[in-house]
């Protein structure tokens, strides 16, 4: 074992912004410097395209009630087919009794579902039914009843951010919608995106920048249970308007860089430009937006064709946050900027510090001739 | 702005606001009610917001928008009526209008500042500026995903000439309108390069509930209505929808 000369600590504080958020950055020659996180803005050059995820975090926990066995549940939304408000049923992951303070791994299983059951939220007139249990027994799909308003209304009253023992003090939506948030559609949030404020909008502009958005629906980063860990993420609907995927072509025929604000940003961008849907006169939907599922993992090996470089939270080895990473980064030169995270106690998960990562491998749109900067 | 000073003509087939997505606050009486009614007459897609649930439901019945039951001076119904927004005309991410319109007249009958309790003014602040500048805040993603699609997208802040004129009794609202004003033009310079532009309005008097209440007894036959005033304000939006970026 390589003796370690520092941990990462988990940041249990529910600021997006804090002053003293750190930035590790990877440039192109290999090497690592740690900057304030706010100056992040200073390593936009002209003609770069930062792309970032405007997902709002859906209030994705609600205590329920197993009206078979009377027994109390906690329901986390995890999935959904379509980013569609009227699409009303989700796959979900259910924990037994207690609450986020326990850790999901140390949570009570719950009861037994079986196809048919029905989950009642108290306080509301709100109630789902188990459509199947999916090939886990804390994995199922749900169909919430009554009109989508009607669904709505009683989710923003009833639900709570999905939040894990980290974080003891419970969140509110103002905790974890990040300041370009939109649709509710992301089951945690695009939390890389918690850097972004009005003002570094505005200053990626002034560098001669330009600044785009997409729609990822992120998922969750974890539900406890090594079996379901291991299929994360989960396959994530995405839409991409057709003014973002035009400067992404923009600027890669100038040259620019594209720069992804967060992993489910990397996930959708590339997963469109592997199915041709980044190309002009692409299959447009009517609003000239485009919407898929984003099915794959990006790791070692994965061949990326438009994301140049990748701001993200500071993610342990091991998780699929962090594997993507391989995607940019070969691993002698990932396992250094690991030590290198550890070994300044970088802040992980949510509301922690942050990473720059320009990347060292090819993909075929960089292999391209570039054009005059 | 003066609305008389706006150019009501049109000649194009479809109303400009034809398609916009819009969310109207306190949208199920006077100004807010009209404003609702005009939009939807226009072909455009509008949530609205009010406290009373029965009314919520009969002009969600009556319009086609969604309603949703929330008292924007609450803060903690601020994001929730973003998500059910979200859920309805901002789900494909933009917004092109928000109109914050819902207010309180401070304390009635109307008293001198030195005779309205100290909540009372609170209770203004939080429904006429703490209300709109949270919920603006709270909707400036979409507001601005709007404006990057091409028209700019409109924040319209309804205020009163008595933000400008120094009416005894008027002290709670007439300062609360005031700061509302002046938090529009502050933040119209800022947004301006996000395509957003940030607009406060005085409509005029009007014959609404709002009026009654201020000013009981007045010859309601003397008054305008409010759908003129909401044609009016809502021109004025399209006026500005229409300018192209510089």
């Amino acid at each position: 074992m390589r003796p370690r000369t520092g941990t990462l600590v988990a940041a249990g504080t529910p600021a997006q912004r804090p002053a003293g958020a750190r930035l590790l950055t990877l440039d192109r020659q290999g090497t690592i410097t740690v900057l304030p996180r706010r100056d992040w803005t200073g390593l936009v050059w002209k003609g770069d395209l930062v792309v970032a995820n405007d997902a709002a975090t859906l209030p994705a926990s609600l205590r329920a009630t197993h009206r078979p066995s009377g027994r109390a549940v906690e329901i986390r939304l995890a999935a959904r087919r379509t980013l569609r408000p009227d699409d009303l049923v989700f796959d979900a992951v259910l924990l037994g009794e207690g609450d986020h303070r326990t850790r999901t791994e140390d949570r009570a299983a719950p009861p037994a579902m079986a196809a048919g059951d029905a989950l009642a939220i108290p306080g509301t007139r709100l109630s789902a039914s188990v459509i199947e249990v999916l090939d886990h027994p804390r994995f199922v799909r749900l169909a919430f009843d009554g009109s989508p308003p009607e669904f709505w209304s009683a989710l923003g009253r009833a639900g709570r951010p999905v939040q894990y023992a980290h974080v003891p003090e419970p969140l509110a939506l103002w905790d974890v919608w990040t300041v370009i948030a939109g649709p509710p559609v992301a089951f945690e949030p695009p939390s890389a995106g918690f850097l972004l404020d009005w003002a570094s909008v505005a200053a990626i502009r002034s560098r001669g920048a330009d600044f785009a958005t997409l729609t990822h629906a992120a998922g969750l980063s974890s539900t406890g249970d090594p079996v379901l860990d291991a299929r994360l993420p989960l396959p994530e609907p995405y839409r991409i308007p057709e003014r973002t995927a035009a400067l992404v072509r923009e600027t890669r025929a100038r040259g620019g860089r594209i720069i992804a604000i967060g992993t489910t940003v990397v996930r959708a961008l590339e997963h469109a430009a592997a199915h041709g849907l980044l190309e002009d006169r692409s299959p447009l939907g009517a609003s000239g937006t485009f919407a898929s599922t984003a099915d794959q993992r990006l790791g070692s090996g994965t061949q990326r064709a438009v994301v140049d470089v990748l701001v993200s939270g500071t993610h342990a080895p091991g998780t699929s946050h962090h594997e993507l990473l391989r995607a940019f980064v070969p691993d002698p030169l990932l396992d250094r900027v690991d030590r290198a995270l550890a070994g300044a106690r970088f802040r992980t998960h949510e509301f922690g510090d942050s990473v720059w990562i320009e990347s060292r491998l090819p993909s075929p749109w960089n292999a391209r001739p570039r054009g005059p900067r | 702005m003066k609305i008389t000073e706006v150019d009501r003509t049109d000649n194009s087939e479809a109303h400009p606001l034809a398609g916009a997505r819009a969310v109207v606050t306190g949208g199920t009486s006077g100004l807010g009610l009209a404003l609702v009614r005009a939009l939807r007459s226009a072909g455009a897609e509008v949530a609205f917001v009010a406290r009373t649930p029965a009314r919520v439901a009969e002009v969600a019945r009556e319009t086609g928008a969604t309603g949703i039951v929330a008292d924007v001076a609450n803060k903690r119904d601020v994001h929730r009526i973003a998500l059910e927004v979200g859920a309805s005309v901002g789900r494909d991410g933009a917004l092109d209008l928000l109109v914050n319109n819902a207010s309180s007249l401070g304390p009635v009958p109307l008293r001198p500042l030195g005779d309205t309790d100290c909540e009372d003014l609170e209770a203004a602040l939080a429904a006429n500026l703490l209300g709109p500048f949270r919920l603006t805040k709270t909707l400036l993603g979409p507001l601005a995903a709007g404006g990057r699609s091409g028209r700019p997208s409109v924040v319209l802040n309804v205020s009163s000439d008595a933000a400008r004129g120094a009416y005894p009794g008027w002290g709670a609202y007439g300062a609360s309108k005031a700061g509302l004003a002046h938090l529009s033009a502050i933040w119209d310079a800022e947004l301006a390069a996000e395509g957003v532009r940030v607009l406060s309005i005085d409509p005029g008097d009007m014959d609404t509930p709002l009026h009654e209440r201020a000013l009981p007894g007045s010859d309601r036959a003397s008054l305008p209505r409010p759908g003129e005033a909401a044609r009016a304000l809502l021109a004025a939006v399209a006026t500005v929808r229409g300018q192209v970026r510089s």
